[in-house]
């Protein structure tokens, strides 16, 4: 008995409470300063027109009683992993083979699940309620995840740090768009391939040019990034991505400006369209026509292309070029010192994830069958690098986990109706996009600050493979 | 000497500058084929400066660096091979380079000098064996025919990568590293990862081998099981060698050729016997004027 309450005693950490709670206080008088003034006072409107401020210190205590707790609570976490004792932490390490374990196994069982699920959505909710489940869930995630894989590609192996993966996105997106819909293509198509040929193939044609031009202009970047590191490179990136937007907006005889491209053509079943027509897809195979066909097709399409993402980035993480990639973010001038070519491998790694961020730009056009700059602000950016920062730089699954968590996480607050009744009818939780994306980040960066999924798994091994713990795995210096 | 008839290496009148401080004065020597060359001078005598320049990660101010490949007559293309404006010249009987004019990774890609680094450089979130993959990187993107060999699986390409496994494994062995093959190079204990260093290197398949400072922070034990590793690498590749030192006995006992640099200018060159005994080395190292050289080599008794 006394063995089992000292080993207790000893497990128990010393914590210095009362630096705790002066470093809350301090965090509460800073948010006293932010939001006196931005939150405890609110000027309005009085009936006859006047402006009068109105004080809100309910709220204000409430918002300032949060972050008391909240900081409280995390100085806490903080103190007692701190105070684990070394062998307590070298026995979690040795665990870590378990997320291996996850990275192997999870994703063939994802996507297994991923192919029964228009099926299952079908079965249960119907063919009217199965558009939202097949759409907005798996169609909006399965978006993420593929763009996810692509920027892993730059920033999870080649450690480089790209803030305007969007661009590639809008590109692929616009050329598919400006491609499908142009007058002289089509004049071109219709004279020799006739009248109905590039409405239907459009989207097969263009899938690759799309893929092409984004890695062309993926390579565009990387020259002028090459010598720039960290802090330097994130901001060029970003600035990148805020061009092609701004381009996109003002050459409006060119793109259309922010009245953006519509009526863009939607993919055919390789050659039969989806419509009501004797000739569409139900009428081929003897359907009755209901619009879910198409979504499911689309379904489909995204999970293809988001697997050949995976499949050519888990291949290429295994040849030579991935490796290179690897030990780039690792060590730069080693590799330099080892005969590697540090500017091609830099620019194949911006060119082959720019080509998949196109792929998904194209498919992006073709399931909206409208586009505008609006669609490629920086907050997408941020979203898609916030999935790979939160999956775990590197790893597959922990993309996937991330874009369940980030973008079904904000619609599926959308379906809950409590909500509302809390918040009030207009509640809209897409609003809080940003407020949800700081409260994962603070949480994650107290609780795995190295990603869902932090170990790497090596590319190759002799006797047994090993998984490599994030504390030796350098992020890049980019 | 090796290094007057056979050279592998050969630098002339090599000057760096860094703004207002020359870390390397005009210094030349050359470094013989199948020798083990030792390049001392106390710290700051800019030793891992020339390294740096001979591996071209630093340009130098003035100078020529020429290597040489196999039994091609030094003197009679050198001149040639200077007027041109190529990096290289490939003759039936060997190639010759002039690294002062070629980037960094070609230097070790094409004219096949690696090196170590005085702080190690590991790719230490990558494990041992990956670490000797990546440095194989160039035969092996050529079997990948550029990748797309190697992403659909083609036979050459799983050949060559399963002939790199035993390269890797075979100086894994020489460095006793195979039952750590699998483990985090992050994780090895200093002396292993200084002796990973060695064999990462030497999986380019290095006519030349620059090591700055092996032996640093290494104990007597390993100290000598170094030197076994550094006398096989000659004897069996017919690896030439270039080696900064500080531990003396190292130095002495291995090397075939010692150099030694001042304040960036050389001040001895020859056999280690001919420089133990030379007197500005002894006050160079002892730091005291040419005038008390003698008493103070009376003291120290050599
Ligand atoms: N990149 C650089 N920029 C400016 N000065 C430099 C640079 N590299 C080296 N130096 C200077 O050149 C001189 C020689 O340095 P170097 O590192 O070559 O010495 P070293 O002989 O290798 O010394 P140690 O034994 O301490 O490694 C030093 O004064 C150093 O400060
Ligand atoms: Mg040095």
């Amino acid at each position: 008995m006394t063995s089992v309450t000292s080993s207790m005693a000893q497990a128990q950490p010393k914590i210095d409470f009362s630096r705790l709670f002066t470093d809350a206080i301090l965090a509460t008088l800073v948010a006293l300063g932010l939001f006196g003034l931005l939150i405890g006072v609110k000027t309005d409107q009085s009936l006859n027109n006047q402006m009068i401020l109105v004080l809100r210190p309910g709220l204000l205590a409430l918002i300032l009683a949060a972050v008391f707790v909240g900081r409280l609570t995390i100085g806490y976490i903080i103190a007692v992993r701190d105070a684990r004792p070394p062998e307590a932490k070298k026995a979690k390490a040795a665990k870590s083979n378990t997320a291996l374990w996850v990275e192997k196994y999870g994703l063939p069982v994802f996507v297994g699940f991923l192919f029964a699920y228009p099926l299952m959505v079908l079965y249960t909710a119907g063919p009217q309620g199965a558009i939202k489940w097949i759409d907005n869930f798996g169609i909006q995630i399965l978006i993420y995840i593929m763009l996810g894989w692509g920027l892993n590609i730059v920033v999870g192996l080649a450690g480089l740090l790209d803030l305007g993966y969007v661009a590639f996105y809008a590109v692929g997106a616009y050329s598919y768009a400006l491609l499908a819909t142009s007058e002289p293509v089509k004049l071109f198509m219709a004279a020799h391939m006739g009248s109905t040929f590039w409405p239907l193939w459009a989207f097969w044609i263009c899938l690759p040019i799309a893929g092409i031009l984004a890695a062309f202009w993926g390579v565009i970047l990387g020259f002028p990034v090459l010598r720039l590191r960290g802090d330097y490179l994130a901001i060029v990136t970003l600035a990148f991505g805020e061009i092609i937007r701004l381009v996109l907006i003002n050459w409006v005889e060119f793109s259309n400006g922010y009245a953006g491209i519509s009526s863009i053509p939607r993919p055919s079943f390789f050659g039969v369209p989806f419509n009501a027509s004797d000739t569409g897809f139900a009428a081929r195979f003897g359907l009755e026509f209901t619009p879910i066909y198409r979504t499911i097709f689309l379904f489909y399409l995204i999970l293809i292309l988001a697997l050949i993402t995976a499949f050519v980035s888990a291949r290429l993480r295994r040849l030579p070029v991935g490796r290179a990639w690897e030990a780039l973010r690792e060590d730069e001038i080693a590799c330099r010192s080892l005969g590697i070519n540090t500017v091609n491998t830099k620019l194949t790694a911006f060119a082959i994830g720019a080509m998949f961020g196109g792929f998904a730009g194209a498919f992006f056009a073709a399931r909206q069958g409208f586009i505008s700059p609006e669609s490629f602000v920086f907050l997408e950016s941020a979203q898609i690098l916030a999935i790979v920062v939160l999956g775990g730089m590197g790893s597959l699954m922990g993309v996937v986990i991330a874009s369940i968590l980030l973008v079904g996480g904000v619609e599926l607050l959308r379906e809950l109706d409590a909500l509302k009744v809390i918040f009030g009818p207009n509640f809209d939780p897409a609003q809080y996009r940003m407020l949800i994306f700081g409260l994962c980040m603070v949480l994650m960066m107290l609780w795995k600050p190295r990603g869902l999924i932090s170990v790497r798994e090596p590319s190759v091994f002799l006797k047994e493979k090993k998984s490599v713990s994030s504390d030796h795995v350098k992020e890049g210096h980019g | 000497m090796r290094s007057l008839h056979d050279p592998v290496l050969k630098v002339e009148n090599l000057t760096m500058r860094f703004g207002g401080l020359v870390a390397v004065n005009d210094l030349s020597f050359s470094a013989g084929r199948g020798d083990i060359t030792a390049l001392i001078g106390p710290n700051g005598a800019g030793k891992t400066t020339v390294f740096n320049c001979i591996t071209g990660f630093y340009k130098p101010t003035v100078g020529r660096i020429a290597l040489r490949h196999g039994n091609l007559d030094f003197a009679q293309h050198i001149e040639a091979l200077t007027d041109s404006d190529h990096g290289a010249y490939r003759g039936a009987d060997g190639s010759l380079f002039l690294l002062e004019r070629m980037p960094d990774f070609q230097i070790s890609a094409k004219a096949h000098v690696a090196r170590t680094f005085q702080n190690i450089r590991l790719f230490s979130g990558m494990t041992v064996l990956e670490n000797l993959m990546v440095a194989q990187h160039n035969p092996l993107m050529t079997a990948s025919n550029w990748t797309l060999g190697g992403l659909f699986g083609l036979a050459g390409f799983r050949r060559a990568e399963n002939g790199a496994i035993e390269k890797a494994k075979y100086w894994l062995e020489k460095t006793k590293l195979i039952d750590r093959a699998d483990d985090p190079a992050g994780d090895l204990p200093y002396g292993d990862q200084r002796r990973l260093e060695i064999a990462r290197a030497m999986c380019t398949d290095p006519v030349l081998l620059c090591l700055d400072e092996p032996a640093a922070g290494l104990n007597p034990k390993e100290s000598l099981e170094l030197n076994t590793l550094l006398m096989s690498i000659r004897e069996d590749h017919g690896t030439s060698l270039l080696l900064i030192e500080h531990d003396m006995s190292v130095v002495m006992q291995i090397s075939d050729h010692v150099v030694v640099l001042d304040y960036g200018t050389k001040i001895a060159d020859g056999t280690p016997e001919q420089v133990k005994s030379d007197p500005k080395v002894v006050a160079a190292y002892l730091g005291v004027p040419d005038d008390e050289v003698e008493a103070v080599e009376a003291e120290v008794g050599v």
